[in-house]
């Protein structure tokens, strides 16, 4: 039987500085390798909490349940070795680092990961060699990797750097935070057109979104709808259709859905 | 890692070692104390002429009467040190005798720097008496055998650094250069030594400057005549055998009109060194048209967490533009020692002379420094550039000071100044005091400056993409220096690097 990619069991999640402050409460979500999966929900529903959880950011506690990644409980594994073990977090609001080239950035990435792989780490004409080769496939221009990580990058510029960083690493899990939020159609399309070229029986994704655009363009199989910590529905793509029509009214929360 | 207290510890044993040698070669010390015999023994044992001696005696009269100055921004207090409890002369202290004997600890710093055995070896001073004598007579050109009383380590330490001192030295001997200790410069160049020494640093300067000017042990002395541009980069890392005697060091440096030089100063690794107290004085001196660029990684002891021990590290260090367009520059990566206190300044007095500095200086565990520099301009047309980083971590305190002078003659001046401070932890402070005095109106003076901590979402960031949370630490922190590294050679820059991440080490979480 095939183990899976991602298997969150019962994720109870609080606000580590205010422990009243419970955001997930009890989310249950399997992705079998292939397997392209999206959340969906309204604006505090939880979403981009249950994706920095996943990546394991510190500001969060989980209170119950477990997080297993390809068969292993990851929930006590810090972030750096999260990304070692192949799971890709594409941020919400890529960071700025001045002064740190993005080419510098990624050598450190690439081998640290190689090192915890117990492989020998590249040199510098091998990694260029990778870095052109994934810069061609994910429609990045080279020369971005000369400038400083996200410094001065548009909106656009910021989403492909991720998408782009996710094939430098290999990941096999991409956990698309609100990657479509302040992109225009051509910029989507582009953004779409990396992922979608990473696509392959063991690659699996999980994209957040609040609208249902992106999944015109990465289309998932399985969809879900998060409301206030909970999954309140799942079903394949047409969910998302349907989402469009109705809205979040259904689930008590009136905001619209549609791009 | 090398814990602070292990470093104690070693430094510690280092001191016992030090009494124990003192009987042996007792006529090697100079009796403790600062006197007019302590003067007159230095110069003596260092066979200097009488106007020498005169200048020195001159130095001591003139600091008998001075006090410490107390405006330094040091927000732990310090034991000030005991001038009269000093050797002012010291024999080669003695020096483990083989890697054995040292502690694996420190070993492993090295390594953790890239530092080769054959250079951990002089690094530590591994060699005696007659190989380092050995040095010095290849030096001078009458040549030498191995020597064969010594030790096999010993010996093939020292035979790296003397083939390559030989080369160099004969490669500079042909371009005109004089690249020597300001003891041989004293002996055999005092028409040089006489014209300049002080002119830039008078001996009534400051406190500890006018100590140095009394009981300056040894240093370096440069001297690029007109239009030579310097084949190499003149580094002291060459004459570390040479060292120990460097609580008092004195360097003067020259370039004559059009010529120019770029010299690395101390460590190309960490220097573990047990002297209290480091006044040293250098002297730069650009004629017209001449370019020096002067550039130091500093990282001695910074005594442990509870801020116990460590050197003091007060530096005078000046340059001075005398002819148009002559050109300083000071870099400086400061991550050593308990007290840092220096202001690398620049004087134009040339027209259209122009004077840099640029700084990271790291203050962690309960160090404490209060650095800057001082820009005067007097010439037209003037330019000085002044681009400091500070870091602050553990319980350290750093502080940024600085002078930006436009004298009345100083038309169409300008200065910018860039000062940028991070924090790590909550437990340090950032300080920045800066003095601006403009005479002249048409004369431009900018300033930046921030302060930021080092943000989680960048840690956050970095660690997501499997970078460890202190390599992400140690590549923010160097991204954050990265205008100042730019400005030094190439290898010095590599080592900044590391220099950084293994003393920001256990400075995370």
């Amino acid at each position: 039987m095939t183990t899976p990619l991602l298997d969150i069991k019962n994720l109870h999640v609080r606000l580590e500085d205010d422990p009243a402050v419970e955001i997930l409460h009890g989310v249950d979500l399997r992705i079998m390798p292939g397997e392209v999966h999206s959340i969906m929900g309204p604006n505090g529903s939880g979403k981009s909490t249950l994706a920095q959880v996943l990546a394991g950011k510190e500001d969060y506690e989980i209170t119950e349940g477990t997080i297993a990644f390809q068969g292993e409980d990851i929930t006590e594994l810090g972030p750096d070795e999260r990304a070692n073990a192949g799971l890709f977090l594409a941020f919400q609001y890529p960071v700025e680092i001045p002064g740190v080239s993005a080419m510098q950035f990624l050598k450190a990435a690439v081998n640290a990961k190689r090192v915890a792989e117990g492989k020998d780490e590249l040199d510098a004409a091998q990694l260029l060699k990778h870095f052109r080769e994934k810069a061609t496939q994910i429609n990045v221009p080279y020369e971005m990797l000369k400038r400083n990580v996200n410094e001065g990058f548009s909106g656009g510029e910021k989403k492909r750097f991720e998408i782009f960083q996710m094939a430098v690493l290999g990941s096999v899990l991409g956990i698309l935070d609100e990657t479509d939020s302040g992109l225009d159609i051509d910029a989507l399309r582009i953004v779409s057109e990396g992922v979608n070229s990473m696509r392959s029986a063991d690659h699996g994704f999980l994209l957040i979104t609040h609208y249902n655009r992106l999944l015109e363009y990465i289309v998932p199989d399985h969809v879900h709808i998060l409301v206030k910590g909970k999954i309140v529905k799942s079903g394949g793509k047409e969910v998302a259709h349907e989402l469009e029509q109705t809205g979040y009214a259904p689930f008590g929360v009136h905001e619209p859905v549609g791009a | 890692m090398t814990t602070t207290a292990e470093v104690a510890a070693i430094t510690e044993e280092r001191r016992e070692y030090k009494y124990g040698w003192t009987t042996d070669i007792e006529q090697e010390f100079a009796p403790p104390g600062l006197n007019e015999d302590t003067v007159r023994f230095i110069s003596a044992k260092k066979g200097e002429p009488a106007w020498m001696t005169d200048w020195r005696l001159k130095a001591l009269k003139h600091f008998e009467k001075m006090d410490e100055p107390d405006w330094v921004f040091l927000p732990y207090v310090y034991p000030p040190p005991d001038l009269q409890g000093i050797s002012y002369y010291a024999a080669p202290k003695k020096a483990p005798e083989s890697l054995d004997e040292v502690d694996p600890a420190l070993l492993e710093t090295y390594e953790k720097l890239g530092i080769s055995l054959s250079e951990t070896k002089a690094l530590l001073g591994i060699t005696d008496a007659a190989p380092a004598q050995a040095v010095a007579e290849e030096q001078s050109g009458e040549g030498s055998d191995a020597p064969s009383g010594s030790r096999q380590v010993a010996v093939d330490a020292v035979f790296d650094s003397v083939s390559v001192a030989t080369t160099f030295q004969k490669e500079l001997a042909d371009a005109g250069v004089i690249f020597c200790s300001i003891s041989e410069a004293i002996r055999n160049h005092p028409e040089l030594v006489k014209k300049y020494l002080g002119s830039v640093v008078p001996y009534a300067d400051n406190y500890y400057a006018c100590l140095n000017s009394a009981v300056f042990s040894d240093g370096s002395f440069v001297y690029v005549p007109k239009n030579t541009r310097c084949p190499m980069e003149l580094s002291t890392y060459f004459r570390i055998n040479a060292r120990n005697t460097g609580q008092f060091e004195r360097t003067l440096i020259i370039a004559d009109e059009g010529a120019e030089v770029s010299y690395l100063e101390g460590c190309t690794a960490p220097q573990r060194d047990e002297n209290q107290l480091h006044a040293a004085v250098v002297e730069l001196v650009a004629e017209k048209d001449a370019k020096i660029k002067y550039s130091t990684i500093q990282n001695w002891y910074p005594g442990d967490e509870d801020g116990k021990g460590g050197i003091y590290n007060f530096v005078t260090k000046r340059g001075i533009c005398n002819g148009d367009r002559a050109h300083i520059s000071w870099t400086q990566v400061e991550t050593g020692s308990a007290i840092t206190w220096k202001y690398p300044s620049v004087v134009m007095k040339g027209d259209d002379s122009k004077g840099e500095f640029y700084s990271v200086a790291l203050t962690t565990l309960k160090q404490q420094a209060d650095t800057g520099t001082k820009m005067i301009h007097i010439g037209k047309n003037t330019t000085s550039t002044i681009v400091s980083k500070g870091i602050s971590a553990g319980r350290g305190h750093n502080t940024y000071r600085g002078l930006v002078e436009m004298r009345k003659t100083a038309k169409d001046a300008h200065n910018f100044t860039q000062c940028d401070s991070i924090l790590i932890g909550d437990q340090c402070g950032a300080h920045t005091f800066p003095y601006v005095d403009v005479r002249n109106t048409t004369a431009t003076a900018e300033h930046e400056a921030s302060t930021t901590k080092i943000a989680e979402d960048q840690l956050f960031y970095c660690t997501a993409r499997g970078i460890s949370e202190e390599d992400a630490m140690s590549l923010l922190v160097n991204g954050f220096c990265k205008e100042v590294f730019s400005e030094l050679p190439m290898e010095f820059a590599v080592e900044a690097n590391k220099l950084l991440a293994v003393s920001l080490e256990g400075s995370v979480g």
